[in-house]
């Protein structure tokens, strides 16, 4: 089997590019990292890819608005290559940063596919101050980024990551299942004794998809759960292990997002 | 054409609820509503389409509204408010959104904005509720600081009448004519000795601003230009104050001291790392000469480690000076080598009490009041999360300190960890060397007046002639891109053959610097890019505008280093080029207006002979007992609560929440630990993602110990750095040490006397241990001169603080162990002794009590037990572990049950050691203990383990959510709920 070509944007202040390449090379794609100004200036091409990646990060250091200025470089340069992409069997996801900006960009949740229509906002934590954790999620959508998948835990690292759209949207978002990830009370924030919604989501959503569910958007980060070590209560799982004379796992729970891309198109 | 956008919230606005939070825990109770105006002040040209266009760019059509006007703003429809308070920044202050918007705009029009075009942000809060000007003028002064922004306040019916805010358009302006004059040096000692303390002469009798060059440095320069039958000129003469300066050439650790010919440096801290390479494993790469100091990773890789100090900025401006600090400890990493990728980020700010204002002034007639403690650390806290958080790099370790002697002038330390590959096609990285003929390139950011006079406004005391032109704001975006462009481009093609940071100094020490390497420098200083015109050619020249690299490229190099940076969207211009001639030459538009010989440039300044005398309670050896003065408290429950409390050690998860610590996906042991998220003093990091090696770094300080016992202080900074990474998991064979002196009045011979002792406790304990120094940096003169309340003259030094840091390699990190107990039933063990050593411990601060007898290190004892705990630890047999250190057993056993959400039940019956009162137990501060956990089922195998050291199972873990401990003769002293303990841990900054 040829491996599917992932690629990972970079550039602006995006800064979780290499880990969510090394995630999407770990599950058996083929990953590149480029520069947006080299997709701009033809050096690279969006056709060669099956797999978009905006990663986590902090573009344009989220002046006039996380993921504004970034989305409206894509916007003003790539928008019909991205529409291009979009048509063909392919898959994409944006992390954090890169959720603001799909959502910026209108890709989701691009209700009867009329991509290109802002209609969601990630706007400040209701704490005002950036947070650090992990949390708990289930699945409330079909997608193949989430396929198998029921409940899951990741961590969060944003300050603008709560989730906000209008009454009409948000029912539209429930009807037509298009809320992927809720944030709910699981093992995480039972561990750390914090509660389940770390930003005050609106509905707890934590992810969003498209119409056809090939386009995530997840303020979560996978890449940086793809590891046992990871997680924060490694240590307390892993003196159980000894202690039962089991080995300990080397995998987090979010490495299962990358693999289920590459199983998509095996 | 000056157009002013303003945006809006149409929905809640978190920052706008936040705000008045705040404004009402400050007392400001009448605001009945609050609202946020983001206002684009845009001097360019648009048509009304164009501008609408921006306008809807600028603003998310979800949640806000957008409102632009010609001139003046309105606020649509005009809401109910009664004040309506603008600010924005003053001219040339860095606008980090004004950027943004500029390349916004530029990429959406295709278009470039001419020099003289910009575009400004600010904001307008409307107040609402029966507010006196008088108190709406005190709530501005509250949101915003004079030395960097500007404030304008209009009533409702004003605003009403004027149609809006009045424009502003803070555009630097400045005489177009930049000039070049000499100074005369043919005059008294006293002139000079004015010219050195405050600087250049303008032709209107005001003065530049300290050189901080003393009689003896200035006489020196008096003599070399007499041999050269000429008077310098003013960069000349600014150049040597940059690179002579004690924050450039730390002339306190390199001058002879008393019998040291040597001096510090030399005698203590280098010789102690020369001596322990040649006695060891050599695991050093890379030592105290470049930006940062590199030991070995694995066989492909190096780390490396850099921590600096940012106080004086801090006080002026904290969030400008804490994100300079940070951003700029950065570049270190990146100018190390070749460049190394900045993988952690590390913090520690010492402050006075956040919870009281004490109002000090810089002037006597108190117009120049000192920003308030809380004001200090909120904004410093603010600033090193936006210049890590910005910047893509965790933050996994830090810690803050709090002690009165900060009030004038806080401490804020800031360190970068680096990777870089050990050899880069072929060539060992971490050597770089100019050659003559190579490019001299200027990259990144562009040169204002921002931070001139930086390096030696730090090198004296801060008073009320401090310049607000040493305040700068950094601009993590413009430094990610440069960054990302250089280590993980340009530095793998080889395209440069040396670089480094424009810090301390700018172009004046860099350029000196790496023309070290060829033999010297020929700069065409006009080429320099600036921010706005005007700057004369020594502002140019020593401005510590952020955000800039100095590069040497061979020229054939040139077209494809440019080509890339073009592509980057990172500005790389050629400044002159690097040459043998031995001189460091300066030329403005074909002229030469500076030519000094590189020897006399870097050698020239003259030795002063420092002379210490001993510090009173210094050689406090004798007294081993802790002063009985103070009652033992029948209720030890309270004791322990308020302990806990307390702010030095309470938890402080507040910061480590809101600095991303999981970026780069390195997390292995992060800021809080266990379940009930407790501060640990250590943090284990994975750098390579194929790899499960790591990286610990831990820190420790004990400023209270300093005026009683400077030996034993320092002793107990090498001791517990040592110790919190060996409790963590790290090999005590294979650590690093860093040293940062923050010390105050340096020209004092007490203080020096206090330095000297520590200088030689860092050379004792560093050899003793086998832990050499790989890098360092001090800040000597820490001292607040200004006036109290009362208009009267007060002199505030912060406590001779050394702050150390270790820094190693985890050959496996799943070998390491975190602070929290984990299992019902596990042993508790205590490992070391315990004496009644409670001078400067947390509990006789919280007492008031005094006594001579600070905690005192057996090295030997020590080290030994290290060791074995290592095996244990690597043979899987330690369930939790904590070093035990500030506040003592107590805290420790605190700490553990408090991560693990678990009791305990501990006596300290025979307790080892010498101890004969239950609080002193429970709090001394004694070193080398270490306070840890097993499985039953392991006793044996970690007794034998730990064989011929002191260890006691002092208890157990229970499943009982109680803290329960018996005293020296057996009989119960505390039984604390665990969830109240919890309370009291994390109740202090609990708002926050």
């Amino acid at each position: 089997m040829t491996k599917p070509k992932a690629i990972i944007l970079s550039g602006y202040g995006l800064n979780s590019e290499e880990e969510t390449a090394y995630g999407f090379e770990l599950a058996g794609a083929h990953a590149d990292i480029v520069h947006i100004d080299d997709l701009v200036d033809g050096r690279c091409k969006l056709n060669n890819y099956q797999i978009v990646s905006f990663p986590g990060g902090f573009a344009y250091g989220d002046d006039t608005g996380a993921g504004n200025a970034y989305a409206n470089k894509v916007r003003n340069h790539l928008w019909e290559e991205i529409q291009k992409f979009i048509v063909r069997d392919t898959l994409m996801i944006g992390i954090c940063n890169g959720c603001q900006i799909v959502s910026n960009l209108g890709l989701v949740p691009a209700f009867e596919k009329n991509y290109g229509a802002s209609e969601v906002a990630l706007v400040p934590n209701q704490s005002a101050q950036f947070i650090t954790r992990w949390t708990d999620m289930k699945v409330t959508s079909k997608t193949p980024w989430l396929d198998g998948i029921t409940t899951l835990s990741l961590p969060v690292a944003h300050g603008e990551g709560k989730f906000y759209t209008s009454e009409v949207n948000l029912k539209k978002l429930h009807k037509k299942k298009q809320i992927a990830l809720q944030y709910i009370s699981g093992p995480m924030s039972t561990y750390l004794d914090l509660p389940a919604n770390p930003n005050g989501s609106l509905g707890d959503i934590a992810g969003i998809v498209d119409e056809t569910g090939k386009i995530l958007g997840l303020m979560p980060h996978p890449e940086r759960g793809m590891f046992f070590v990871q997680r924060p209560d490694w240590p307390l799982i892993k003196e159980n292990a000894t202690r039962e004379k089991k080995k300990i796992p080397s995998d987090g729970p979010g490495l299962q997002i990358f693999k289920n891309a590459i199983k998509y198109f095996s | 054409m000056v157009t002013r956008i303003g945006i809006g919230s149409k929905i809640f606005d978190t920052r706008a609820i936040t705000r008045q939070k705040k404004l009402h825990k400050l007392g400001y109770k009448s605001i009945t509503a609050l609202q946020i105006l983001d206002i684009y002040t845009i001097d360019k040209t648009f048509t009304q389409n164009q501008l609408e266009k921006i306008a809807s760019k600028l603003s998310n059509p979800v949640t806000q509204n957008y409102i632009f006007r010609t001139e003046k703003i309105k606020v649509e429809p005009p809401t109910k408010f009664t004040w309506a308070i603008e600010i924005g920044f003053l001219p040339g202050v860095t606008d980090n959104i004004g950027h943004t918007t500029k390349e916004i705009i530029e990429d959406l029009f295709k278009t470039k904005f001419k020099d003289t075009e910009g575009i400004y942000t600010s904001q307008v809060t409307f107040l609402e509720g029966k507010i006196s000007k008088p108190e709406a003028l005190e709530i501005a002064g509250s949101i915003y600081n004079p030395l960097i922004k500007r404030m304008h306040i209009k009533s409702f019916t004003e605003f009403t009448k004027d149609g809006g805010m009045d424009v502003v358009v803070p555009k630097v302006k400045l005489s177009l004519k930049p000039t070049i004059s000499k100074v005369n040096l043919h005059v008294s000692d006293d002139e000079l000795t004015k010219i050195g303390k405050q600087g250049i002469a303008n032709p209107d009798g005001t003065r530049r601003g300290p050189l901080a060059l003393d009689l003896t440095y200035m006489k020196t320069i008096q003599q070399h230009f007499k041999k050269l039958k000429r008077n310098p000129t003013d960069i000349e003469l600014e150049s040597l104050a940059q690179t002579w300066s004690e924050h450039c050439k730390h002339t306190i650790f390199a001058d002879p001291i008393d019998e040291l010919k040597d001096g510090l440096f030399k005698t203590y801290i280098k010789k102690a790392t020369e001596e322990i390479r040649k006695t060891k494993e050599d695991f050093c790469v890379s030592v105290f000469t470049d930006n940062s100091g590199a030991i070995a990773f694995d066989e492909n890789y190096l780390i490396t480690h850099k921590v600096e100090t940012h106080n004086t900025p801090s006080i002026l401006d904290p969030f400008g000076g804490a994100i300079t600090g940070i951003v700029g400890v950065n570049r270190d990493a990146m100018g190390f080598g070749m460049g190394a990728k900045p993988i952690a980020n590390f913090y520690g700010f010492c402050f006075a009490d956040p919870r009281v204002d004490i109002p000090l002034y810089r002037d006597q007639k108190k117009t120049q009041k000192v920003l308030s403690s809380r004001r200090i650390m909120d904004g410093v806290i603010d600033g090193v999360n936006a210049g890590g958080n910005q910047s893509g790099i965790p933050t996994p370790q830090g810690f803050v300190y709090f002690h009165e002697r900060f009030r004038g002038k806080p401490g804020v330390f800031v360190g970068t960890v680096g990777l870089i590959p050990r050899k880069i096609k072929g060539k060992l990285s971490h050597r770089k060397k100019s050659r003559p003929g190579d490019l001299i390139v200027m990259l990144g950011g562009r040169v204002g007046k921002d931070g001139i006079h930086g390096a030696t406004f730090s090198s004296e005391a801060i008073d009320s002639g401090s310049p607000a032109t040493a305040v700068q704001i950094g601009d993590p975006i413009t430094q990610k891109k440069m960054s990302d462009a250089i280590v993980k481009e340009a530095r793998d093609l080889l395209l440069y053959t040396s670089i480094t940071d424009n810090g301390a100094g700018g172009l004046s020490c860099s350029v000196a610097e790496m023309g070290k390497e060829s033999g010297g420098a020929l700069v065409t200083l006009e080429k320099v890019p600036l921010k706005y015109p005007g700057l004369d050619p020594w502002e140019t020249w020593i401005s510590e505008s952020q955000e800039r690299m100095t590069l040497s490229i061979p020229k054939k190099n040139w077209e494809k280093f440019s080509e890339l940076m073009k592509r980057r969207g990172v500005e790389a211009t050629i400044i002159g080029e690097f040459t043998d001639s031995g001189n460091c030459v300066v030329t403005y538009n074909d002229k030469t207006i500076m030519d000094l010989d590189m020897k006399f440039l870097h050698d020239g300044l003259p030795q002063r002979t420092l002379k210490t005398t001993g510090s009173p309670a210094s050689n406090a050896v004798a007294e081993t007992t802790a002063g009985g003065r103070i009652m033992e408290s029948k209720n030890q429950e309270k004791e322990l609560s308020e302990m806990l409390e307390r702010l030095n050690i309470t938890s402080f998860e507040f910061i480590s929440q809101q600095y991303d610590h999981i970026v780069q996906g390195n997390a292995v042991i992060g800021p809080l630990q266990g379940r009930g998220r407790v501060n640990g003093d250590t943090s284990v990091i994975r750098p390579v993602l194929s790899s499960n090696k790591g990286a610990i770094m831990s820190q420790a300080l004990y400023p209270a110990y300093s005026e009683i016992d400077p030996y034993n202080m320092a002793a107990s900074c090498i001791d517990s750095a040592i110790r919190n990474a060996v409790a963590t998991g790290a090999n005590p064979a294979k650590l690093a040490l860093l040293d940062n002196f923050c010390w105050c009045s340096s020209n004092e011979p007490e203080r020096l006397g206090q330095l000297k002792l520590a200088a030689k406790a860092c050379y004792d304990y560093a050899v003793a241990y086998g832990t050499p120094f790989i890098s360092g940096k001090d800040s000597m003169f820490n001292d607040f001169k200004g006036f109290d309340n009362n208009g009267k003259p007060i002199k505030i030094s912060v406590p001779p603080t050394l702050l150390i840091s270790s820094f190693g390699v985890i050959d496996d990190v799943t070998s390491v162990v975190s602070l929290d107990v984990k299992t019902p039933e596990d042993l508790l063990y205590l490992l070391g002794d315990t004496y009644e050593e409670l001078a400067g411990s947390e509990y006789f601060e919280m007492k008031n009590a005094t006594s001579n007898a600070v905690p005192k290190v057996d090295s030997r004892k020590n080290k030994k037990m290290y060791a074995a705990f290592y095996k244990a630890i690597k043979k899987n047999l330690i369930a939790s572990s904590i070093s035990v250190g500030r506040g003592g057993l107590a805290v420790a056993i605190a700490k553990k049950a408090i991560g693990g959400m678990l009791g305990t039940d501990v006596s300290l019956k025979n307790i080892p050691g010498e101890v004969t009162r239950d609080d002193f137990a429970l709090y001394s501060e004694s070193q080398g203990r270490i306070l840890i956990t097993i499985a039953k089922e392991n006793k044996a195998a970690f007794e034998k383990a730990l064989q011929g050291n002191t260890i006691l199972q002092i208890g157990k873990v229970t499943k009982d959510p109680t803290i329960k401990i018996k005293g020296l003769k057996g009989n119960e002293i505390v039984n604390l709920n665990l969830k109240k303990a919890t309370n009291s841990y994390k109740k202090t900054f609990k708002d926050y």
